[in-house]
């Protein structure tokens, strides 16, 4: 298994399956807490991303494929996702620049990069009930992975499963960003939309390495 | 849209197409010469921010002398900041990105483009928006030295065009003007006195320097500004 361009693109397939699949549970929970627009959203972003993949020479990349990615979804998601994820994988994909395969370093800069962009964005911290807190356990996750001598799988792995708890952690908090922030203690009991969309793209990321 | 050259374009951003539409609409009326652009809902017309409309809205308010984007929610700041990262240092380096409400701070914002403030004007009238009430509405601090009290005779009152005709040429002067004790200089301060026709304004400066401001204000509200 190698996380090179050819991944990258299957990882983009799999997430807009993923996105159309998921878009209803999405505009469901944004519903409670948001304005029910994240599902549609994170959909139509992605469909739009899908039509502009085969473009893409089959030499590219994986950082040229979150480059496409990232300006994609900036012009098409129209909800504050859109930014989010777009300066997510735009500085992921900087972090890459010109790496044909990502090897563990990479994948972990990859995935901080990532991260950062979400935070220097959106300007939430960990506990603020946003996407960050899906991905900085992902992060911290892939790093300890990584530090153990995990493969690239095993730390794709291990950032998803980090993901996906830290979604369902937001549960029960107050939002501190976002539409939600406006709903004080009625948004305790809802996960918040944009980790569970954060989690959703890394287990994403994670199935398409298993099965490479 | 009269494009208007060395004057700091608008760009109002908005969820809703209706919102950055209407408010053209309203900020026209007082700044019928300054470039603005609406950019509201998305590229297909639903409700959210367009990253393309914002980015072009910029390209078009732009006469060289800066743009203030005005936004609503969230996504249209982290939208409008996303637009500044891809734009050149030199574009970059000339647009602002203010906080403050709508359609308050897009009027305000309006006036001072017109009258030829600077881009740091600009942004500071949109910003006095928030607390364009009390903050600009405080009284004078020394006894008024040159007063007049004029009725308004025209049909729509200090308000919308004829305000905007006021407070551009309160601005003209250096003194210090008051109506009502509120800041002649400030179009939210004046609009928020709600003055309409029949009713009296008093025109006053603490600076003797003021006395020409004084009786050219109270000459134009006296002439009715063209109006019925």
């Amino acid at each position: 298994m190698k996380l090179d361009g050819t991944w990258a693109k299957a990882w983009i397939r799999t997430s807009a399956a993923v996105m159309n699949e998921h878009r209803v549970e999405l505009i469901d929970l944004d519903r409670e807490i948001g304005d029910g627009d994240h599902g549609e959203n994170m959909d139509r972003g992605f469909q739009a991303v899908l039509l502009k993949l085969d473009d893409l020479s089959s030499e590219a990349n994986p950082g040229d494929v979150f480059k496409l990615v990232a300006t994609t979804l900036i012009s098409t998601v129209g909800g504050a996702a859109g930014p989010l994820y777009g300066t997510a994988f735009l500085k992921a994909a900087v972090a890459i620049t010109g790496s044909a395969d990502l090897d563990g370093a990479a994948l972990v800069a990859f995935l901080a990069a990532a991260r950062d962009g979400i935070v220097l964005r959106g300007k939430a911290e960990p506990g603020d009930k946003t996407m960050v807190d899906a991905w900085t356990p992902a992060v911290d996750a892939a790093e300890a992975a990584r530090a153990d001598g995990a493969n690239d799988l095993a730390i794709l792995m291990a950032a998803a499963a980090a993901a996906e708890a830290g979604a369902e952690a937001t549960e029960p908090w107050v939002a501190r960003k976002g539409r939600a922030s406006y709903l004080g203690e009625r948004a305790i009991g809802h996960r918040d939309p944009g980790a569970q969309s954060s989690a959703l793209l890394l287990r994403a990321a994670a199935d398409t390495a298993a099965t490479a | 849209m009269t494009a208007t050259e060395g004057l700091v374009g608008l760009v109002f951003i908005s969820h809703s197409s209706k919102i950055a539409d209407g408010l053209l609409d309203l900020a026209t009326q007082m700044a019928p010469q300054t470039r603005m652009v609406p950019a509201g809902g998305t590229d297909d017309g639903g409700i959210g921010t367009s990253f393309t409309k914002v980015v072009s809205g910029i390209a078009q308010a732009d006469a060289g002398a800066g743009v203030v984007l005005l936004c609503d929610l969230g996504s249209a700041i982290l939208t409008a900041e996303t637009a500044l990262d891809f734009l050149g240092d030199a574009a970059r380096a000339r647009v602002r990105i203010v906080d403050a409400p709508l359609v308050e701070g897009g009027v305000a914002a309006a006036a001072a483009a017109e009258i030829g403030g600077d881009i740091e004007s600009v942004v500071r009238a949109a910003q006095s928006a928030a607390g364009a009430v009390s903050a600009a509405g405080a009284e004078p601090a020394l006894p008024p030295v040159v007063t007049r009290t004029v009725t308004l005779v025209n049909k729509d009152g200090l308000h919308a065009r004829p305000a905007a005709d006021f407070v551009k040429l309160a601005n003209t002067f250096e003194a210090r003007v008051t109506v009502n004790g509120r800041d002649a200089s400030s179009l939210l301060a004046v609009m928020s006195l709600g003055l309409i026709r029949g009713m009296t304004a008093k025109i006053s400066s603490s600076d003797e320097a003021g006395a020409a401001a004084v009786a050219a204000l109270g000459d134009l509200l006296e002439s009715g500004f063209g109006e019925e």
